[in-house]
């Protein structure tokens, strides 16, 4: 990934283009308030990028998609544009984007350096108050041209929600092929909108539960590789590989800590239990967080490090517990009807996710670190394994309909709405949302 | 991707193994003897301490109440059974492989197959079967025998399955 970072530079913002533009307020009139009930979508307009091929057009088409995704923004239907962008550095008719209700307008161009790289700019407009909001320009070879469209829809998400925006990551996952008693499980990553799929397993051994390292372009996932299942860590870029510790039985339900230098995951016992243990990557050392005669299983770190909640049966069936990140504490906070599972802290440290089985049904939904407040954003016949974009408001998880044959990867907003399917070529299950690329 | 670690399995387990896959492929009714999975040969024509033998005429698993790992009397007879067939033939070593059903999550469902084969594992040691010709390995949900989306088969595949695996240590 350095590689790539250092060929894609921000140069930095576009200057105002009219000088009358300085005297008006900076503040847009056109904003979302995302933290209300339900928002309805803004209505944008994104003209195609200017180019000599039709690269401009593939960018602006990309971050039409990715807002349109988010559910906060209704891209317009280009028909319907009045005024044809043919010159990206004066400022648009703002009277023929007001008429067909374009409250933010957004306008680029993509030119071809002496160097051979390629120049993509935009500009973010507010229609009604006739200002430009945003405007930056990327350096970036061809192949880079998809990271440039997602950053430019994280810039146009940032400034019109006031959040960070999450299109510019990718998303680790189990690709399953083949019938369903012998489906190969492939550890494979994406871009979150599903393009540019790349395998990092050949699909000999069973991977799964790969998850992202919040600091590194790292993974930690389970394998049976060498025969027994075990916790690996993976080098995205590099591809190379170690065995987290050395164990005599199982490990498995790996997750990192928030500063990447831990991995906590659990360990079988020979009685046939699992516990939760946690492991320093720098000094090797282990400490053990659990010790029930009980499955303890899928600990997951609250965004500050101090708290991991778990999954355990100690109960008689599956629950969710919440623990010191010393296993200090342990309580249980899940107490609705039916089984909970697969609890996953969001990074904005307030809720946490989780699977829940009640009735024969599987479900996703969400309830605040105490357990209360739950919300089912999603119920079906199978379904599990969420986890949340780095901004906090998008959950992914996988989900299978019966008689379907198998599972694939769907997202969510966090308040239950705009359900969607990540196009995958194959089955897929685990997601794993990266951090925003840096 | 350099190095990848090989699956050193004996030829006769994997033979097993593959057969079994093809019958659960096959078969949504529950397996009670191997004829039914599809062995061939007919009960008779396995060679005593055969593979086959232990498969066909002892039966190789035992299943499961849902979320249970507890050892039900219809798999206690099979366990005795095996224990009796493999404190005969001393020459096997043993890997216990535990399963669940998919009406579970993943990472829980691996924990409890790995249960699930420790129990089975635990009653053959009872049973005078020596520990150190034994392990476990769990599949959790994720090598289902029979696949279809009810009950059927969610009892099938709520197993352990004992497997050999050629000569013991």
């Amino acid at each position: 990934m350095k590689k790539l970072l250092k060929s894609l530079m921000l140069v930095g913002a576009l200057a105002g283009i009219m000088g009358s533009f300085a005297t008006l307020p900076a503040r847009a009139l056109v904003e979302i308030d995302v933290n209300k009930g339900v928002v309805e979508p803004l209505p944008v307009a994104i003209t195609d990028f200017l180019s000599g091929d039709g690269i401009g057009t593939e960018i602006s088409s990309i971050v039409a998609a990715d807002l349109q995704r988010s559910g906060l923004f209704a891209p317009i239907d280009k028909g319907a544009f009045i005024e044809k962008i043919s010159n990206p550095d004066a400022a648009p008719r703002f009277e023929d984007w007001k008429v067909i209700n374009a409250q933010a307008l957004v306008t680029g161009r993509v030119t071809q350096e002496a160097d051979g790289r390629l120049r993509a700019e935009f500009r973010l407009w507010d229609t009604f108050a006739g200002q430009q909001l945003v405007g930056e320009q990327f350096f970036s070879s061809k192949a880079n041209m998809r990271r440039v469209a997602h950053i430019i829809a994280d810039a146009i998400y940032e400034r019109l929600t006031g959040e960070k925006g999450y299109f510019d990551t990718r998303v680790v996952f189990i690709d399953e092929s083949g019938s369903k008693n012998a489906r190969k499980k492939r550890l494979a990553i994406m871009d979150q909108d599903g393009a540019n799929v790349r395998y990092l397993s050949d699909g000999r051994a069973i991977s799964m539960t790969p998850r992202f390292s919040p600091t590194r372009q790292e993974i930690t996932y389970m394998s049976y590789e060498s025969g027994q299942p075990r916790v690996y860590l993976l080098q995205i870029e590099t591809g190379q590989r170690e065995l987290v510790g050395n164990f005599p039985g199982m490990t498995f339900a790996p997750r990192f800590s928030p500063d990447g230098q831990k991995v906590i995951m659990s360990l079988l016992r020979d009685d046939g239990n699992s516990n939760i243990f946690a492991m320093d990557l720098r000094s090797r050392t282990t400490t053990r967080l659990t010790n029930s005669n009980s499955i303890d299983t899928s600990p997951s770190y609250s965004p500050d490090g101090s708290k991991v909640v778990f999954t355990s049966d100690r109960g008689g069936q599956p629950q969710i517990y919440a623990m010191g990140a010393d296993g200090s504490g342990q309580t249980r906070i899940s107490f609705g009807g039916g089984s909970y599972s697969t609890p996953v802290w969001s990074p904005r440290g307030d809720l946490i996710a989780f699977t829940k089985q009640s009735g024969g049904q599987f479900a996703i939904g969400v309830m605040r670190t105490d357990g209360s407040g739950e919300r089912i954003l999603s119920t079906g016949f199978s379904q599990e394994g969420p986890t949340w974009a780095p901004n906090g408001r998008y959950i992914m998880y996988f989900k299978e309909a019966a008689g379907s044959g198998g599972p694939r990867l769907y997202s969510i907003d966090l308040t239950g709405r705009n359900e969607q399917q990540i196009p995958t070529a194959n089955y897929a299950s685990d997601p794993a949302w990266s951090p925003l690329l840096e | 991707m350099r190095r990848i670690a090989k699956l050193t399995t004996n030829p006769v387990m994997i033979a097993l193994v593959a057969s079994l896959a093809i019958a659960g492929c096959a078969s949504k009714k529950t397996p009670n003897s191997a004829a039914d999975l599809g062995l061939g040969g007919g009960a008779g024509a396995a060679t005593p301490g055969s593979a086959q033998d232990f498969t066909v005429n002892i039966g190789d698993r035992i299943f499961f109440d849902t979320d249970s790992s507890a050892i039900r009397a219809d798999a206690q007879q099979t366990l005795g059974r095996q224990a009796q067939w493999l404190n005969q033939y001393r020459q096997y070593a043993i890997v216990v492989e535990g399963h669940a059903d998919e009406r579970g999550t993943r990472e829980y469902n691996l924990a409890l197959g790995a249960r699930r084969a420790a129990a089975a594992r635990d009653y053959l040691i009872g049973r005078g079967v020596a520990g150190n010709r034994l392990k476990t390995i769990s599949y959790g949900k994720e090598r289902p025998v029979a696949v279809c989306d009810d009950i059927s088969c969610w009892s099938q595949n709520r197993r352990a399955v004992t497997t050999l695996s050629g000569a013991g240590s």
